[in-house]
């Protein structure tokens, strides 16, 4: 550390600090008042909860959280295969260097064209169902958009798709930058792959792991309108209305900003432990992991 | 290094055994690329052969609908959009971010470890929950359909990231370095300018491709604060060519190849970027 005048640093996070407010701070404020008002233009009279209890009066609010609630199913399902592929490439098959860019292509599709396109191949003529028909499993051929039970499975199915690139990537390169002693001699040892998996590069990668289960949580509940959006808007009825895509159609779409306020204040205080969380995982990943380049 | 070379040198010694793995790579790499092979197959398709076989090859090709997309929606309008938002953000948020990242990395001052806490906290607030306090905001002030105002929200957005990253990056570079910069009588702004700038050449990468991705992919925040036609990015523009060709799937996966191209040809050439960017984005942390 270099001693300088003590305005100096201050001098340097000043652009930043004005950034960060106006783009958060004051938003972050402004949304938990307008959670109290009924707001027309930029402020309102105050109304007390009535935004709160409105919304939690509304079905289709319950049904936005259950969503929310049920696509973090997400977060299994990804963590289980990028860590079995992740665990596959490292293994040095040929080739893996070509299947881990094949793997990784979809994270680089947006989101909204990921989202598009598959709402074509869902349907129920669609090309997914037409090859299902082809290899014989007909009965799997569901209408995968179109039905209220099943929608939501569909956004699930696409989120996984498109994010587990990142998640093998990921941990693939943890891996890489282990000490692979333990390993070979567990193999040395005979341990069987699922043993060696098991007891050796599972135990390895944990802080790893932790680190991810809180960002693709993250990415479900606080990143995923626009899957939901250009999936499915919502639909059908409000099958697939997560609780973003509450807020944006509670605030944008039917002009009640004071109530589509009270729903994202709720989302926000859902997100604060996910912020210890985040702490917590960092400290111990730093100081397994050191770092890594 | 070693550990990799020498791991390296040892899957060479093939395996014959592990052909289970590739049966289950080679499902998986056909699954990736499953979507973008089905945009291809029926962007070359015309109508009448997409309605009659999904499956089947694009036999005779035609590229038509490439053409129709072209004429049908304002793609270079959308791109030149895009690149504006990307450029413009990824160029404020960096430099705010560096300067901040530099100050709490190698200086002392009061306040500097709840600045990056905050910064770290903010990775997690939901883009959705800033919408509607940030859009009467923007009405006040007239910021609404403006480049500048859209640029500000994504370097605000991005910011938190930008620091994070590169006050970890700059706390690495070694003291030496900079102690006999400072003896000669350097500033800590030409310090900051002339040392760790190029020094820290790798995690600016990794900053511009990450930010710059999630600029160019955002689809929340354009759809609300750009809606005039002649500011629509690349996202909000193909759900508009959706709307448009929605009856038409060829000219529309047309459309949606056309809007991929960009990324998919800065992947193939830049692949080690992106891969390894995003990766160490993440675990540095």
């Amino acid at each position: 550390m270099v001693k300088v005048r003590p305005w100096v640093p201050y001098l340097y996070c000043a652009p930043l600090v004005a950034l960060v407010a106006f783009i958060f701070g004051y938003p972050l404020i402004k949304v938990v008042d307008f959670s109290t008002r009924l707001v027309r233009g930029s402020s309102g009279p105050f109304i007390g909860l009535d935004n709160y209890r409105n919304a939690i009066d509304d079905p289709t609010f319950r049904d936005a959280a259950r969503h929310s609630a049920t696509l973090l199913l997400v977060v299994p399902v990804l963590l289980t295969i990028s860590v079995l592929v992740s665990v596959l490439l490292y293994d040095q098959v040929r080739g893996w260097r070509v299947y881990r860019s094949v793997l990784f292509m979809p994270y680089i599709l947006a989101v909204p064209i990921v989202g598009i396109v598959a709402s074509y191949m869902f349907t129920l003529h669609g090309v997914v169902n037409d090859l299902l028909e082809k290899v014989g499993l007909r009965s799997l051929a569901i209408d995968w958009i179109g039905s209220e039970h099943y929608a939501l499975m569909t956004v699930l199915i696409v989120i996984v798709w498109r994010e587990v690139g990142f998640g093998i990537v990921l941990f693939l390169a943890r891996l890489l930058t282990q000490d692979d002693a333990p390993l070979e001699a567990a193999r040395i040892d005979g341990a069987s792959w699922w043993q060696r998996l098991w007891h050796v590069i599972l135990p390895e990668l944990r802080g790893t792991i932790e680190f991810y289960v809180v960002i693709a949580a993250t990415t479900v509940l606080a990143f995923a309108f626009a899957y939901v959006w250009t999936l499915t808007q919502g639909g059908p009825g409000d099958a697939t209305t997560t609780l973003e895509v509450y807020i944006y159609n509670t605030g944008e779409v039917q002009s009640l900003p004071g109530q589509a306020a009270a729903v994202a204040t709720m989302l926000l205080a859902l997100m604060i432990p996910f912020i210890a969380l985040l702490f917590w995982v960092r400290r111990r990943a730093s100081a397994e992991v050191g770092s890594v380049v | 290094m070693s550990a990799v070379s020498e791991r390296r040198a040892r899957g060479r010694r093939a395996r014959l055994s592990n052909l289970p793995q590739h049966v289950v790579l080679v499902g998986a790499a056909v699954l990736a690329l499953g979507p973008v092979l089905f945009m291809l197959m029926t962007a070359l398709k015309t109508e009448k052969q997409y309605l009659n076989d999904t499956l089947g090859p694009p036999w005779p090709l035609s590229f038509s609908n490439f053409r129709e997309a072209l004429h049908g929606g304002d793609f270079f309008i959308w791109l030149k959009n895009s690149a504006i938002m990307t450029f413009g953000s990824v160029i404020v948020s960096t430099l705010a971010a560096a300067l901040c990242a530099y100050a709490i990395a190698r200086m002392r001052f009061r306040g500097q470890n709840l600045l990056l806490s905050l910064n770290i906290a903010l990775l997690i607030v939901p883009p959705v929950v800033l919408l509607i306090p940030l859009f009467a905001q923007y009405s006040d002030l007239g910021l609404i359909s403006t480049y500048r105002g859209v640029i500000v929200i994504y370097a605000g957005l991005t910011a938190p990231f930008s620091v994070y990253l590169l006050t970890n990056f700059f706390r690495s570079i070694p003291h030496e370095l900079l102690e006999s910069a400072m003896a000669d009588g350097a500033s800590h702004f030409r310090l900051l300018w002339q040392i760790v700038m190029p020094l820290s050449a790798p995690a600016f990468m990794t900053l511009v491709v990450v930010n710059a991705l999630w600029v160019w992919n955002e689809l929340l925040i354009a759809l609300v604060f750009l809606p005039e036609d002649r500011l629509k990015t690349l996202m909000v523009g193909i759900t508009v060519f959706q709307g448009r060709y929605s009856l038409d799937v060829p000219v529309l996966m047309a459309g949606m190849l056309l809007a991929s191209v960009p990324m998919l040809i800065l992947y193939v050439i830049g692949q080690r970027f992106f891969i390894r960017g995003l990766t160490s984005g993440a675990l540095k942390g």
